[in-house]
């Protein structure tokens, strides 16, 4: 990978088996050799189908389940080394993730700026006035703070409490932060609004951002840098524009197929079977045996084949 | 042959809760042409759900009001439960959003094809099977789906299977809430062309495909209906809608969406600010002028529904001012 990059975290040779039974294990490998770097400020898409393994790769990111084989190196510390509580605490501050449903995020009982009390209680977050911080926070991602912190989650809308949690990373400072489909449940006309804000704070604060999506339309909205997940293996990674290009994996070239587009029409005398990718990728590795994974231009790598 | 396999005049619709009426489909006037796919699209809670279920069901709280429902010849608001239930499968069918979370867990999809056609009426015996396996090979599953549970199924085969069951019969009238949804996008692709090709091998005549994902609709509706709030906001050919729109909440629609090719750096989209408005005992005028930067004063008063050309009708009062390209213009 190119140097005098400011890598805030390095994900190297990621793997993740899950053992299912006790008498006779079945082993599912979720995740197999996932390697790539996350740069101040940039947003990364990580795109898969279900099954994928890519949320997987977040949840290991996010210490919610222990790695089978790898590293992931966070400030020139290899993660699953972090055992002590205080240091753990400030991995989760720096380190955060959003997920698909916001409903359930938020706790139905309490008012929403529970939430940002909570984060004052724990942390330390060197700010003189707190209330101030927070509504600050509010208004850099286009909410009221008058109007929305005294609420229930039930009266706000699925886009506005998206809003509150990237308002809550904003305030810790997040190094990177990893939104796992974070818009799937939004209409269209709010999930535009929460991605362009949410691209904004990126930019402005140096935060890192994994956006995790089955959307390729929207993963190439957002991202810089673009990782196509298939089967638990990383299978094209690099810079969203040359991946879009120059599509090279089948499974890449599959979902660029496949993905509706307004202005263009699936080729109505083609056939397409979603069952073909798994012959063709099987074809591809063939055809590639022994290659691996292959840097075919700068800033832009393929899986050749899987062994 | 009947050129409109349903007619639909100021249908209403409403919830009756505790607090009042949610106005849910409020004066919705469409038709659906012989072999035609209408595409539906609005955000959630525009009511495009409720409308397929005032076609289908009206349980309660849902209360239909007034209006006009003609299917094929038949006056669906005015029949009782029991006479309608002889038209299900066979004139009108629903594939229900999350369809495909409906299986039993308990029950091999043979037999969950047999208890549903013989509920119908319908003989279960080889024969029916043979065509069900048929089917199935054109959806290209292998007929010992049959003997598998559920759970051994991905969410595009369970899909396909729901397409199957909900088409055996031959219905003329298919209404497809949210099919494509929760799939993959490669299972989205086919799921969406063998709706299409369900209709070209005429299996089925028409259908309505409900859905939040405009660009879908683009792939395979003729016409696209476009709700909002409960109420009509446009309708017209495929293409007008997208290349012509007349109304201002369809063109920021069309425009909120991303598309490979556009990232953020090359050129900001914009969303619509705001939420949609309570439904709850909603008053007179165009329900989207709170977001609307072209309200005027008039919207006050509720929109009338106008010719824009032939198959292309909208609910704005501004549409012949602003023209179709909005551009520039604030």
């Amino acid at each position: 990978m190119a140097k005098n990059k400011d890598v805030v975290m390095s994900v190297q040779g990621l793997s993740k088996v899950f053992k299912s039974g006790i008498l006779n294990p079945e082993y599912t490998v979720a995740a197999k050799d996932v390697s790539f770097d996350i740069e101040k400020g940039k947003i990364i898409s990580l795109i898969g189908e279900s099954g994928s393994g890519k949320t997987t790769v977040g949840k290991l990111i996010l210490k919610l389940i222990k790695l089978s084989e790898g590293k992931i190196i966070y400030k020139g510390k290899d993660i699953s080394e972090i055992e002590d509580k205080d240091e753990t605490k400030e991995y989760y501050r720096r380190v955060q993730g959003i997920f698909q449903d916001p409903f359930a995020t938020f706790n139905p009982l309490y008012k929403v700026d529970r939430v940002f009390d909570m984060i004052f209680d724990s942390f330390d977050l060197g700010f003189e006035d707190k209330d101030k911080a927070i509504r600050d926070a509010l208004y850099d991602v286009n909410l009221n703070p008058e109007r929305t912190l005294d609420k229930f989650p039930h009266q706000l809308s699925g886009g506005q409490l998206q809003r509150l949690l990237i308002a809550r990373a904003l305030l810790m400072d997040v190094d990177v932060l990893i939104a796992d489909e974070l818009i799937s449940m939004l209409d269209a006309s709010t999930r535009i609004g929460v991605l362009n804000l949410l691209v904004e704070s990126c930019k402005k604060h140096g935060m890192a951002v994994i956006f995790i999506t089955h959307d390729l339309n929207l993963g190439y909205y957002i991202s810089d840098q673009s990782l196509i997940m298939y089967k638990g293996r990383l299978v094209e990674r690099g810079d969203t524009k040359k991946i879009y290009e120059n599509a090279t994996h089948p499974y890449t070239q599959m979902l660029f197929e496949a993905v509706p587009e307004i202005g263009e029409r699936w080729d109505p005398d083609e056939e397409f079977l979603p069952e073909q990718v798994v012959n063709d990728v099987n074809e591809f590795y063939k055809e590639n045996a022994g290659k691996g994974f292959v840097e075919i231009e700068e800033d832009h790598s393929v899986l050749f084949s899987d062994k | 042959m009947r050129e409109n396999i349903l007619e639909v005049k100021n249908l209403r619709a409403y919830y009756d809760i505790l607090k009042g009426q949610v106005k849910a489909v409020d004066d919705v006037t469409f038709n659906l042409k012989n072999g035609e796919i209408l595409g539906l699209a609005g955000e959630s809670g525009c009511g495009k759900s409720t409308l397929a279920s005032t076609f289908i069901s009206r349980k309660k709280p849902l209360k239909y009001i007034s209006g006009e429902v003609d299917l094929v010849g038949h006056k669906i608001m005015e029949m009782s439960e029991k006479e309608f239930k002889k038209l299900r499968l066979r004139t009108i069918s629903l594939i229900p959003q999350y369809a495909l979370d409906a299986f039993s867990p308990t029950k091999k999809i043979k037999t969950y094809i047999a208890d549903l056609a013989s509920e119908q009426g319908v003989k279960t015996d080889k024969k029916f099977f043979d065509k069900v396996k048929e089917r199935l090979d054109l959806v290209n599953l292998d007929e010992s789906v049959l003997n598998r549970y559920s759970i051994e199924l991905s969410g595009g085969m369970k899909q396909r299977v729901i397409m199957v069951i909900s088409t055996i019969l031959d219905p003329e009238f298919l209404i497809a809430d949210e099919i494509t949804s929760a799939l993959d996008v490669s299972s989205q692709r086919f799921v969406a062309t063998m709706l299409a090709n369900l209709r070209d091998l005429e299996i089925i005549k028409s259908a309505i495909f409900i859905t939040h994902d405009l660009s879908i609709l683009y792939q395979i509706a003729d016409r696209i209906m476009i709700m909002y709030a409960g109420n009509f906001a446009e309708i017209g050919p495929t293409d007008e809608i997208v290349d012509n729109p007349r109304h201002p909440y369809t063109r920021a629609l069309i425009d909120s969406l991303p598309r490979v090719g556009i990232q953020y750096k090359d050129k900001r989209l914009a969303g619509i600010e705001g939420t949609p408005p309570h439904l709850l005992e909603i008053g007179e005028g165009c329900r989207f002028r709170q977001r609307c930067p072209y309200a005027i004063d008039k919207c006050e008063e509720t929109p009338v529904r106008e010719k824009v050309a032939e198959d292309h009708f909208v609910s704005c009062w501004r549409w012949k001012e602003l023209g179709s390209d909005l551009s520039g213009q604030k």
